[in-house]
């Protein structure tokens, strides 16, 4: 068996958000990349089916359409344990894009599984993963927390308002997972650096495609006005504000 | 140029959200002249259905077959894109929520519909067709030109509200007969109940690290339960297993937006506040006057937690009275 999982570089969290050339484009000056958290989880619960099959997973395989600034991302993908890297060098112009991009990869090799995450922290879109599963044909379970391998496919928990599904499904499978996929990131261990150097890491030209949209400026929200701060002893102020001003209670 | 929306019910009813949903769908359809289809999935109840008159729909289109007894992506996917060529719909809207997330990126790429995720306002033209959404988990909004000419939208909760555009609704049944087969199987549901979903509720009374332990949440329970409220907790606190993983709001957990998110004990770090910061009002209660929480908060109390949370309990109580 043989499981894919698809890494979205993205902006660290913690990073100002601000934009250049008439807010038409990110300001990278001193941003720093990660891999976006949820493919991190997505790739740490890979590795634990691997690790616990038995021999039966051969390999993870990490694939990113971008270009060659996300090397160090993949590097510390396989840092972290991935056997091999893909990077489909073309520009992620829009999720269509990165999604047509992925499914001529990922179709060159038979993936029994196939991980994206929930949503990438940067545009927020949530689409890849369904997508990607549409393009190939496949079937896609989304808000996945829970994932195993069952005797005959994948045995998911799906995260459903306040509650949660179990569910069977047959390879192949793409799962777009999110919390509770697995406790924390792994880290890379420096045996695994080193190793990292050695692995394989592929680089294929992309596919012809139109991005569907295009992205043409960005707004930074207006500030919120200050807080109206009170004392501890102004309780019954607050509840009345909130009852006459703000008129929520 | 007819809008579609997709209706997905809880249990035979409605939620506020599906209103909105609708009410967006009516602004579209003013703006690009059309219809205002729905596509109610599932059992859902006759008064529920003419319930969306209220708000614009004109055609209530109800499937209630097996092959959506549960969510099955490509199924959905394919039930939608039938409904869209029935009912020669060019937009279809979505909620941004579990399923919609689910659903509307396979029917994106089904029909080669433009996708505009979680989507904040009515579109500023129509032509070409450019919508606002939210991006950097809202720490900035993007205008995206959606270039096809069909396109999939997933609406943010509480970001355009309900708009009242009475109609007298036609209520048709739907038999779709290009379904996909469904490929998973549901083992089993498991739901709690009887307390207020986080996903629905209008006030959220949210605890953090500044709590010191699960022993401590009597106190904001009394106040949820007063304020009518569900609550919620910072990352940390789920991590600890002081409280369920269900309640950890933020960039990593749900992303809520109601009237009014309480934060007591919470320091506001920017990837809590990518979670909540959609929500109407938001008070603060934290000892550290340079909180980053007081920053997007609207109202604030510089004090002690445990003592000033009960006395505001009761303080609500009063007004509630009154
Ligand atoms: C990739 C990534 C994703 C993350 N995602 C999330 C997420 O989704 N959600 C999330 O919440 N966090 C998330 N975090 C963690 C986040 O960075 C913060 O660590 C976390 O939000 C802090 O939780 P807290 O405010 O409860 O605790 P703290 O930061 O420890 O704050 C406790 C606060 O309580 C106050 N306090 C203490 N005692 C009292 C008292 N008696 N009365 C009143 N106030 C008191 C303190 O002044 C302080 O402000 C993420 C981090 C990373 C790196
Ligand atoms: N450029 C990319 N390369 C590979 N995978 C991606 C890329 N962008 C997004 N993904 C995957 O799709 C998921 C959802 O991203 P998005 O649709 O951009 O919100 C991410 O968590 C990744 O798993």
């Amino acid at each position: 068996m043989k499981i894919a999982v698809c890494l979205s570089h993205v902006p660290d969290t913690t990073t100002r958000i601000r934009f250049v050339d008439n807010n038409r484009r990110l300001d990278t000056n001193g941003v720093q990349w990660i891999i976006n958290p949820w493919d991190e989880l997505a790739l740490t619960r890979a590795l634990e089916i691997k690790e616990s099959s038995g021999g039966r997973v051969e390999k993870v395989t990490v694939v990113h359409v971008g270009r060659a600034g996300a090397d160090p991302t993949l590097r510390k993908a396989m840092a972290i344990g991935a056997d091999n890297a893909i990077r489909v060098d073309a520009d992620p112009a829009d999720a269509f894009s990165v999604a047509s991009h992925l499914a001529a990869a990922l179709r060159q090799e038979s993936f029994d599984l196939i991980l994206c995450g929930i949503e990438s922290s940067d545009y927020n879109n949530s689409a890849v993963g369904g997508m990607l599963a549409e393009l190939l044909s496949v079937t896609s379970v989304s808000a996945v927390s829970g994932l195993e391998p069952a005797d005959d496919g994948w045995l998911l928990h799906r995260d459903i308002d306040g509650g949660v599904e179990k569910i069977v499904a047959s390879s192949p499978l793409v799962a777009i997972v999110q919390k509770g996929i697995a406790r924390e990131p792994r880290i890379p261990s420096m045996r695994g650096i080193m190793m990292a150097k050695q692995k394989p890491l592929q680089v294929v030209p992309g596919v012809e495609v139109n991005p569907l949209t295009e992205y043409l400026g960005f707004e930074i929200p207006a500030p919120k006005p200050p807080c109206r701060k009170l004392d501890p002893e102004q309780v019954k102020e607050l509840a009345g504000l909130l009852h006459k001003e703000a008129k929520v209670i | 140029m007819s809008v579609l929306v997709f209706a997905e019910n809880w249990d035979g009813k409605f939620k506020k959200i599906t209103h909105e949903l609708v009410s967006y769908a009516s602004g579209i359809a003013e703006l690009t002249g059309g219809v205002v289809n729905v596509l109610s999935i599932g059992k859902v109840e006759e008064d529920e259905l003419t319930g969306l008159g209220r708000f614009g729909a004109e055609k209530i289109w109800k499937v209630e077959g097996d092959e959506v007894a549960f969510l099955d992506n490509r199924v959905f996917a394919s039930v939608l894109a039938e409904a869209v060529e029935k009912t020669g719909s060019r937009t279809v809207v979505l909620a941004h929520n579990n399923t919609g997330k689910a659903v509307a990126p396979c029917l994106s790429a089904r029909l080669k519909a433009a996708l505009g995720a979680s989507v904040v306002a009515l579109p500023e033209s129509h032509n070409p067709f450019v919508v606002k959404k939210k991006v950097f988990n809202g720490n900035a909004f993007a205008r995206v030109a959606l270039n096809t000419e069909m396109r999939v939208l997933t609406l943010m909760q509480n970001s355009y509200g309900l708009h009242e555009r009475e109609k007298q609704p036609e209520i048709l049944d739907f038999v779709p007969g290009k379904a996909e087969k469904p490929a998973i199987r549901v083992e089993e549901v498991r739901k709690q109940t009887g307390k207020i979903l986080l996903a629905d509720a209008d006030i959220v009374v949210s605890g953090g690290r500044g709590m010191k332990g699960p022993e401590n949440w009597t106190m904001l329970e009394e106040l949820a339960g007063v304020l009518n409220a569900a609550t919620a907790c910072s990352r940390p606190v789920s991590d600890e297993g002081w409280r369920p993983h269900s309640e950890h709001t933020g960039q990593t957990g749900k992303i809520i937006a109601p009237s009014l998110y309480i934060a007591v004990g919470i320091s506001g770090a920017i990837q809590h506040v990518a979670g909540v910061r959609g929500s109407k009002y938001i008070v603060a209660i934290n000892k550290d006057p340079d909180a980053p929480i007081f920053e997007v908060a609207d109202y604030g109390i510089v004090g002690d937690a445990f003592k000033v949370v009960p006395e505001f309990t009761r303080a609500v109580e009063e007004v509630k009275k009154s």
